[in-house]
């Protein structure tokens, strides 16, 4: 194992494939970054990636950690600036899947706006990593006055979702092998960094923003709830799903209220601003098919209600159990 | 899509004008979960009960022949291929999930057809699936077999758990500690079967039977055909769900049942043995037979302190009227099959039930 | 008691083989119990088995009590 051990082979490694697919601006790779930053508070955010299969319809790992880490960043009204990226990769990983992932790594960060700027990779022996993991720490500027957590959610607030729920969560399980079921559907993997406009306009009306990753849309919710101490009603027929995840997760017996998204945001907001900022969300690209989605209420205190078409109210829960497909 | 939304409210409301006592009984798990999805039970009047039934091919699995199945898991050089339901169902010391964590090669399908690949795959291996439901999933394990055995695998076979509905919807109506003025019928097992075991019910006990589908709009409107039966002193079987369901049924698909399949006694959690209620395979099929192959023993009835699995599903209770609902068992940590299975009463009231449903 | 989805059929192939389609999504299912399936037609599906040919003009009949329910306004 000569790569990753700190001589030639590992120098060698991260010249050919990383430095010639970043950017020199981008990129130093020196073993510490010397960052100017302004006075102010820093938020700062790592996430590490083991998806299988590592190439997916929508995304691959590398745009995945770039996105995944800008997201949290973005979820506490930062805005990103720099990020360190660190590779453990398999004995016998293709060079040219390595170039790939560099390259979308690459692209993601030039779209978001910014720099990778250290880094680090290990080679590990053959049955030690799924092909390639790759972690991700991110920090940014939390501009002055904006404070996004839970405990800033009231009642009365709105709950907006800034798009259709279930897609990534599906697009992979479909890769799945053993699973004679093909799916048009894509990944929604995308950065939000465009979320940084609505972080200036509109300020403190933005209560708490997160990204509703493992375990979907009810599973933030039912978090927000508990951490803010309050109760959380929502309106079955205002969540946006696509009618392809619909048809998917019924012909496999899932729920994509419980699936992961790695391109959408749960927005809680003032209810006086809501509309406007939905209106505004639905100007962006990425957020286009945003929605509101219910309310915060006072009770039941730390649950989540649905209300169905009916126009009854059933709990929406917490996942209970792993999350297998099902015939009966 | 108002209009139908406009007819369900209606719907809704006719129903929500019946002054009468009336309990029926939602027979299939699928439909005692889509009842609790849906929101319909809060929207019922007090006075029209909802009776959870043994519908459920998991739920309704005998804590022994569970042990049983997991006994089938340890053994060594044997891979089992299940649906997904039964892995987190609790046996008297063990799941098949545990098992799974432990070392135990037990693989998810969605379809038989499946495990027929990995016995194809694994030559060295000895393949096993686990053939649980009722008529509308039987086939599906009786096709399996008749294709193992043209292509002559050998590392094949099926433990068979397989239950048919009508034996005990018959013993449900002839218990007098049961009280049902009618059945919403399970809407799949009827596509195989079609209306007439219903008929034969409805006229020998004197209830109304509706076939029933899965929307929103189809149970109400099945709640619907129940009630106005009821009202006009009618038992007759009737087909709400007439756009899959046939007066005939499937005769391929019950074809198919015969020629792999025999009738035994089954035991089912809550309503004891019942004769002719369960799917053995045939002699032709014995080398096919996982009981008889790996000579699974017949394993001990262990009921666990407590469980009122059978009580809730022959509607003698309802999940919260279990002591241990929501307290020592729950989704998470469940001590019965109707908490784990998807189809479970349990699960439905404690996921969807705001505030009763929880202990 | 049963997961069962409406899905198209896209296409018939050997072996009692069958292409559907639910809103793009698509998977094979065998059609052995139901061998009169055509193309276009809609089967419902379990188990990786269509289980029956739904009879359209029958699902496009929703709604079979909305004049009797009148009366309950």
């Amino acid at each position: 194992m000569a790569h990753g051990s700190g001589g030639l082979m590992s120098q060698q490694l991260i010249d050919e494939i990383f430095k010639s697919a970043w950017n020199n601006e981008l990129m130093e790779m020196l073993d510490s970054a010397i960052l100017n930053i302004t006075a102010g508070r820093l938020a700062m955010s790592t996430d590490s990636f083991v998806i299988t299969p590592l190439f997916f319809p929508g995304g691959d790992i590398g745009k995945l950690s770039i996105c995944g880490t800008v997201n949290d960043l973005v979820a506490c009204g930062a805005k990103p600036l720099y990020m360190s990226t660190a590779f453990i990769i398999e004995e016998g990983f293709p060079l040219s899947d390595l170039r790939k992932i560099a390259d979308s790594m690459a692209a993601t960060a030039q779209e978001v706006g910014v720099k990778l700027v250290t880094g680090d990779t290990k080679v590990v022996e053959k049955g030690s990593a799924d092909g390639i993991f790759i972690n991700t720490t991110g920090i940014g500027i939390i501009p002055e006055g904006i404070d996004y957590r839970p405990q800033r959610v009231n009642p009365g607030d709105k709950i907006i979702v800034t798009g259709y729920v279930g897609d990534h969560g599906l697009a992979i399980l479909a890769q799945r092998e053993g699973l004679s079921f093909t799916t048009p559907a894509l990944s929604d993997c995308t950065p939000l960094y465009q979320l940084g406009e609505m972080t200036d306009k509109y300020g403190q009306a933005i209560k708490c923003m997160r990204d509703p990753t493992r375990g979907g849309l009810a599973t933030v919710l039912n978090e927000i709830a508990k951490q803010a101490g309050v109760g959380i009603r929502v309106k079955e027929s205002s969540i946006p799903v696509s009618e392809v995840i619909r048809a998917a997760c019924d012909m496999l017996g899932m729920d994509p209220l419980y699936m992961a998204n790695e391109g959408k945001m749960v927005m809680f907001a003032a209810a006086e601003k809501a509309d406007e900022i939905l209106a505004d969300l639905r100007k962006l690209s990425p957020t286009i098919n945003a929605a509101i989605i219910g309310e915060v209420c006072t009770e039941p205190t730390g649950m989540v209600l649905i209300e169905t078409e009916l126009g009854a109210d059933r709990i929406l829960g917490m996942l209970e159990g792993e999350h297998v497909p099902r015939i009966c | 899509m108002s209009e139908i939304s406009d007819y369900r409210q209606q719907l809704l409301q006719a129903i929500q004008t019946e002054k009468a006592t009336v309990s029926l009984m939602e027979v299939c798990g699928t439909h005692t979960m889509a009842i609790a999805k849906s929101g319909i039970r809060e929207l019922l009047p007090p006075n029209i009960k909802l009776l959870s039934g043994p519908g459920c091919p998991v739920c309704v699995t005998s804590q022994g022949d569970i042990d049983a199945v997991i006994e089938m898991a340890r053994q060594k050089d044997i891979v089992l291929v299940t649906f997904g339901d039964m892995m987190r169902v609790p046996g008297t010391y063990s799941s098949l999930q545990e098992e799974r964590s432990q070392g135990a090669d037990v693989r998810i399908a969605y379809s038989p057809l499946d495990a027929l690949r990995v016995a194809r795959e694994n030559t060295d291996k000895e393949v096993v699936f686990l053939g649980i439901g009722f008529e509308t999933t039987a086939p599906a394990i009786a096709i399996t077999l008749e294709q193992a055995r043209s292509e002559g695998l050998s590392n094949f076979s099926v433990f068979s758990l397989h239950k048919v509905v009508p034996p005990a919807l018959e013993l449900i109506f002839s218990d007098p500690n049961i009280n049902v003025d009618g059945l919403i019928c399970p809407g799949h097992v009827s596509v195989v079967i079609g209306v007439e075991p219903y008929e034969i019910l409805a006229h020998k006990y004197k209830k109304p039977c509706v076939i029933t589908g899965f929307e929103t709009m189809d149970i109400l409107e099945g709640i619907f055909m129940l009630l106005k039966q009821i009202k006009q002193g009618d038992a007759q079987a009737e087909i709400q769900y007439r756009r899959v369901v046939k007066r005939e049924g499937n005769l391929v698909a019950r074809q198919s049942i015969e020629k792999v399949f025999k009738p035994v006694e089954a035991r089912w959690r809550g309503l004891g043995v019942i004769p002719d209620s369960g799917l053995a395979l045939r002699e032709e099929y014995e080398s096919m037979d996982a009981r008889l192959k790996f000579n699974i023993p017949d394993m001990e009835e262990m009921p666990i302190k407590g469980c009122a699995c059978g009580e809730v599903l022959t509607g003698k209770i309802n999940p919260p009227d279990c002591l241990l609902f929501g307290r020592a068992c729950t989704p998470l940590n469940p001590v019965g099959p109707c908490m784990v299975s998807h189809e479970g009463s349990c699960a439905a009231y404690y996921r969807y039930t705001p505030a009763k449903g929880r202990g | 008691m049963c997961l069962g989805v409406p899905a198209k059929v896209i296409e018939l192939m050997a072996n009692d083989v069958a292409r559907v389609d639910v809103n793009g999504n698509q998977t094979e299912i065998s059609v052995r119990l139901t061998p009169e399936v055509k193309i276009n037609e809609y089967v419902l599906v379990h188990a990786g088995f269509a289980m029956e040919i739904i009879d359209e003009s029958i699902a496009l009949e929703t709604m079979q009590y909305l004049e009797e329910l009148l009366q309950y306004e």
